[in-house]
């Protein structure tokens, strides 16, 4: 198990793709599969910085990468807002120009790019967002 | 990210290198913006050089495009686009948004 803490800032999406990228490489995942993991996970910290902290960047990110079983597991701690994920509608995808929406395609992404997605708010815990996915070569 | 801009005669180019996150994207929007001041709104975004592009980035070129498109005055169409990019843009449905050319030059030949 790997754990890394980033500060809530978008300047450190770099840091944070890197090291999920390291993580899914030691982890046997093919070039598609490192991708995914680390657009979802840009996504994932992404809204973490601009709906939990509204980009107040005293926040921090908490990423804990392990492998169970068959799947990589990344988890996202953050002590920001929480936020009924159920309640995020799906984005229409087939709108035409005008009627395209702009919010919502993050989690859109992280739900069809990762196996399994699961959002939990705790008090003291703070907000955990469980990502999975499949470890194929 | 680094942004190279260039006109030509019929249209604008900008050449992106690198990754388009929340951090960078308003610097592609800004790019966009300040061809737009001109009046000008015929736009190929060379992502030849691009590495990753997540939500953000998509989120800027609709802006982009929904301004450009107004009045039937121009469009922003694609060329080299990389194919992790193209499987993510064809996910969130953004592909039937934009023309995508295989590069610049045929891009360049659409305006």
């Amino acid at each position: 198990m790997r754990t890394a803490i980033f500060q809530a800032n978008f300047k450190n999406l770099d840091s944070i793709r890197d090291y999920v990228a390291r993580v899914a490489k030691d982890a046997g995942f093919d070039e598609a599969g490192i991708y995914a993991i680390q657009l979802a996970a840009d996504e994932a910290s992404s809204n973490i910085i601009e709906h939990a902290y509204k980009e107040d960047d005293n926040g921090e990110i908490e990423c804990t990468c392990s492998v169970d079983g068959d799947f990589l597991v990344i988890i996202f701690r953050d002590h920001g807002l929480s936020y009924d994920m159920e309640s995020i509608p799906e984005p229409d995808l087939t709108g035409n120009l005008k009627k395209r929406q702009i919010g919502g395609l993050g989690l859109y992404l992280i739900r069809n790019l990762m196996d399994e997605v699961h959002y939990e708010s705790f008090d003291k815990a703070g907000n955990v967002l469980t990502l999975k996915k499949h470890i194929v070569g | 990210m680094e942004i190279v801009t260039q006109q030509f005669k019929h249209c604008d180019l900008i050449k992106v290198k690198g990754r388009i996150d929340s951090y960078t994207a308003p610097k592609l929007g800004e790019a966009i913006e300040l061809i737009n001041n001109e009046g000008r709104y015929k736009i190929i975004l060379d992502l030849s050089g691009l590495e990753f592009m997540s939500s953000a980035g998509f989120r800027t070129m609709l802006m982009g495009q929904r301004t450009c498109k107004r009045y039937n005055r121009g469009e922003i169409v694609l060329a080299s686009l990389p194919q992790r990019t193209q499987e993510a843009l064809d996910l969130t449905g953004f592909t039937s948004l934009f023309k995508i050319f295989p590069d610049q030059v045929t891009a360049v030949g659409n305006f």
